[in-house]
């Protein structure tokens, strides 16, 4: 058995998740401070890929990251670099599809934090940077986490936005639910069997993950 | 060193509108929830931004709309203690005070001010416990050394005690008023509870509605409350409508009872009678009223009664028990048609009914 797709699928995960990771804490961070109205438009706009389908994410990324598109242009005419059907074109897809899983829980986790630990700090001359290393973050730790390791999973299983802006190529883009669809549709069906076993250990491990972190936040 | 506070903010339908000036002293903001007394804190600290006004501490503008002046929470060096304490969770009690003694830069200072710290509040056996691990108390203690490390030119209590019950809250005001005096700066009281703000302040303002209604001395505004509202907060029980009869009369309409009160001001329009300030017997203003439910209390009985000639609602009486079993009326039955129900003699004394505005 080709072990590829396994590393593929783990690599392009894990590297969207930490990017997505500082994103998404950010964006919580500053949205949740925002007005109520750019609030509402932002929230609104930052948890769209949650409820899009796939197919359609990876649509409006080829629409932007096309060879003949505006940023695909660009990128091949300045650094002769093709953004799709490379192994971390995924990422692109991948990092829209989380995106909004580990947004909402870090607002989630934000919004719950005592606002008075902020102010308490603030007054007794504490800067904000250190409050928000020091304080929030740690605070709401749990939270964050447990919405990192759901991106982590998301990322992991994500299929359409992938298949349409990296492909499927053996030995090059190919990842575990690229895979499990290719062999199943070449009738390699004990194959098949095998890569959703692998898929099926992994998503319990991380759902295990995310409910022992949940477990230590409610104590 | 004094605070002077003037400013305006509009939330909604809500209007807060202040102007007050303090001393080395502790001053209390004393009103029900939603009355701006919280707000007011806020602003002085710089957590909510007045639309309009001056905040001065101790020469120092933290804020002055004309002027563009708007200091940051950091830069007014004020001690903010709040309900919950706010202890930072995942710091230990010794990592909380450390951080209130972080505007020290000198290493050498610093550790013997958050061992000063930590010693005279008494939390040297409890440096590596977490808040979680902490008695209320300890908690309290905590936040206090927290704030008072980071040498504040004055201090914000905002409803310190409200959380706790009545035994813990009687040990903690102590230490908190230990705490204020060694202190010897502003410091600011925010409460609803009208017994704590008489033990923890030296003056105190009234607020309703986003106004300060009566601001002065606590024995002054406790003594005499100017307003219905500033009875009902310094915990005056019988309030009543009046009607003026003329220049030495009044009409209680709620009970029916004509009073004799010397010299009454024209714009009076209720009156307030503490419930401990009747007696029993006859003289001044005396009244025979029915008994109509008797409610124990730990110490005392409050009487709820009713003019025997009749009055739309009750008034209460609060009387000592042993002075009540010795006055209690023989004859009558509480539960007994109105007619025979006990039957008492009570007098108000003139000097004791509240002249109030609406």
């Amino acid at each position: 058995m080709d072990w590829f797709p396994l590393w593929n699928s783990l690599r392009i995960a894990g590297i969207s998740t930490a990017l997505i990771f500082f994103l998404g804490i950010f964006s919580a961070y500053y949205i949740s401070k925002a007005p109520r109205l750019i609030k509402g438009i932002l929230d609104v706009i930052l948890t769209l890929p949650l409820v899009l389908p796939p197919t359609v994410v990876g649509y409006l990324l080829l629409r932007v990251l096309g060879p003949k598109r505006l940023i695909g242009t660009w990128f091949l005419e300045v650094f002769h670099l093709r953004l799709t059907m490379t192994w971390w074109s995924a990422i692109f897809a991948t990092s829209v599809v989380i995106f909004p899983l580990m947004y909402r829980t870090a607002r989630g986790a934000f919004e719950s934090f005592d606002e008075n630990l902020a102010y308490s700090g603030q007054s007794i001359g504490l800067s904000n940077t250190y409050i928000f290393w020091h304080i929030r973050m740690p605070v709401c730790r749990q939270g964050i986490l447990a919405g990192a390791v759901l991106s982590f999973a998301r990322a992991l299983g994500e299929y359409g936005a992938t298949n349409m802006i990296a492909g499927y190529t053996p030995g090059r883009t190919a990842t575990i639910s690229t895979t499990v669809y290719q062999l199943w549709r070449t009738n390699d069906d004990a194959l098949a069997f095998r890569w959703v076993l692998v898929n099926l250990a992994i998503s319990f491990v991380v759902l295990l993950a995310v409910n022992m972190l949940e477990k230590k936040r409610g104590v | 060193m004094s605070l002077y506070v003037d400013i305006e903010k509009k939330l909604g339908n809500f209007h807060l509108k202040v102007f007050f000036e303090a001393e080395n002293e502790t001053l209390a903001l004393l009103g029900a929830s939603g009355c701006g007394k919280s707000m007011t804190l806020k602003c002085i600290a710089g957590i909510e931004k007045p639309d309009r006004g001056r905040i001065i501490l101790d020469g120092v503008t933290l804020f002055d709309s004309d002027k563009k002046i708007n200091l940051s929470v950091q830069e007014r060096k004020t001690g903010l203690v709040f309900q919950n304490y706010a202890l930072f969770p995942n710091m230990t009690v010794m990592q909380n005070v450390a951080a209130g003694a972080k505007r020290e830069k000198d290493p050498v200072k610093r550790e013997r001010l958050i061992h000063e710290f930590i010693e005279s509040f008494g939390l040297a056996s409890e440096v590596n416990k977490y808040p979680s691990e902490l008695s209320g108390g300890q908690q309290q203690r905590t936040a206090l050394a927290r704030a008072l490390v980071s040498d504040p030119n004055i201090l914000l209590l905002d409803e310190p005690f409200s959380a706790l019950d009545s035994h813990l809250r009687f040990q903690l005001e102590q230490e908190v008023r230990r705490a204020i005096q060694s202190f010897g700066k502003t410091v600011i009281l925010v409460s609803h509870d009208r017994d704590e703000v008489y033990r923890m302040s030296d003056k105190v303002a009234v607020m309703q509605n986003g106004r300060i209604e009566a601001m002065g001395e606590k024995g002054e505004v406790f003594a005499a409350p100017k307003t219905k509202n500033g009875a009902i907060l310094t915990g005056c029980k019988n309030i009543s409508e009046v009607k003026i009869l003329d220049d030495n009369h009044l009409m209680a309409l709620d009970w029916g009872l004509k009073l004799y009160v010397p010299n009454i001001p024209e714009d009076v329009e209720y009156i307030g009678i503490r419930m401990h300030d009747i007696q029993a017997g006859e003289g001044e203003n005396h009244f025979r009223c029915f008994v109509e439910e008797v409610i124990e209390n730990t110490f005392s009985y409050t009487l709820l009664l009713r003019g025997v000639e009749g009055g739309a609602k009750t008034f209460g009486w609060e009387v000592d028990k042993k002075l009540w079993n010795y006055y209690r009326p023989k004859t009558g039955n509480i539960h007994s048609p109105a007619s025979e129900k006990p039957v008492v003699d009570i007098r108000i004394p003139s000097d004791v009914i509240l002249l109030l505005k609406g």
